[in-house]
């Protein structure tokens, strides 16, 4: 009986692994995949603006940079409450976070579970914000900052509104089948080096 | 009432919030994963100030950085400065950012434009 379990459970994490490698891409500054927790949050943002000075980004982008790691890693917290109960990861909130560099830009890639029934909305407010003006960004950030209503985290949908504006880029996004409740969601963010 | 004399961490701001002279500030980072937990003291401290505030308040706020989780909050406090305003005494309210901090100038800019007392953009002397 333990025999198979232990077999279920190593073909369950190779599977989880295969959904998230094409994150680890370009120079690899940071990466971590397990528990999402307010620890690892501390970790990655004590390392991330130690290196941000070390690379010689410009000061005002290293703020930029710092500013929507810490949106992305805290967006990951907050959504990846949900896992499938087969992945057998001995985690409960499980998340993939890379930070890497190549050439002229900063990617901040991150994984989550998400139930399927989340999907076509969460899709539907990424194209939105993608296909948004920064003049239109901006109203928009202020209408939902304005409306008073508190998602539980206090946030109430401004995240990716936030990230898009402050970085100007696209936010790329993948859906990927997992099982038959699950998707498994991978977005990456580019921050732009070089003006 | 009591002050508020709040040490800043990693992840929350510096609060310094001074009833009997009317002086508030708020310096640092704030960007703590559940900023309501963090910001509800705050708040309470409002409300009771706001019953017997000083004939001028004035908060500072300096930050360098806030998420989005704090935005509302932020904003929550500056609704407070206002209903105080609005019951006829002076309030206002300056928002400092960095020479070339686009993005806090920009924030500072999306506050002006939904509050209704005097909001001044301090650009910081570095």
């Amino acid at each position: 009986m333990n025999t198979v379990l232990y077999a279920n459970s190593t073909i369950m994490i190779a599977k989880v692994k295969r959904l998230f490698k094409e994150l680890y891409q370009g120079d690899i500054l940071y990466e971590y995949h397990g528990n999402i927790t307010s620890d690892s949050i501390d970790n990655v943002l004590a390392f991330i603006e130690d290196k941000l000075v070390q690379l010689e980004v410009k000061p005002s982008l290293q703020k930029k940079a710092f500013s929507v790691i810490v949106e992305s890693i805290q967006n990951l917290y907050h959504n990846s409450d949900e896992n499938p109960v087969d992945i057998q990861t001995e985690t409960d909130k499980f998340g993939v976070f890379v930070i890497s560099k190549h050439d002229d830009n900063i990617s901040i890639s991150s994984g989550n579970f998400i139930k399927k029934e989340k999907t076509k909305i969460l899709k539907a407010r990424i194209d939105q914000v993608n296909s948004l003006s920064p003049d239109e960004l901006k109203f928009l950030y202020r209408e939902i900052l304005n409306n008073n209503e508190f998602s539980d985290q206090g946030g109430g949908g401004l995240g990716l509104i936030d990230i898009a504006r402050k970085t100007g880029n696209e936010l790329k996004y993948s859906f990927r089948d997992f099982n038959d409740k699950f998707d498994f969601l991978t977005m990456v963010i580019h921050i732009t080096l070089n003006d | 009432m009591k002050n508020i004399n709040k040490g800043g961490t990693a992840k929350t701001p510096e609060v310094f919030f001074d009833a009997q002279k009317g002086s508030l500030k708020i310096k640092g980072r704030s960007i703590p994963e559940n900023s309501i937990e963090f910001y509800k003291p705050v708040m309470d401290w409002l409300d009771q100030y706001a019953k017997e505030p000083h004939t001028s308040t004035t908060l500072n706020i300096q930050l360098e950085y806030f998420n989005t989780s704090s935005s509302k909050c932020i904003l929550d406090i500056f609704k407070k400065l206002e209903r105080i305003h609005n019951h006829g005494t002076e309030v206002s309210i300056s928002w400092h950012y960095e020479p070339d901090d686009e993005d806090m100038q920009e924030a500072g800019e999306d506050y002006q434009s939904l509050i209704d007392i005097p909001f001044t953009m301090v650009e910081i002397e570095v």
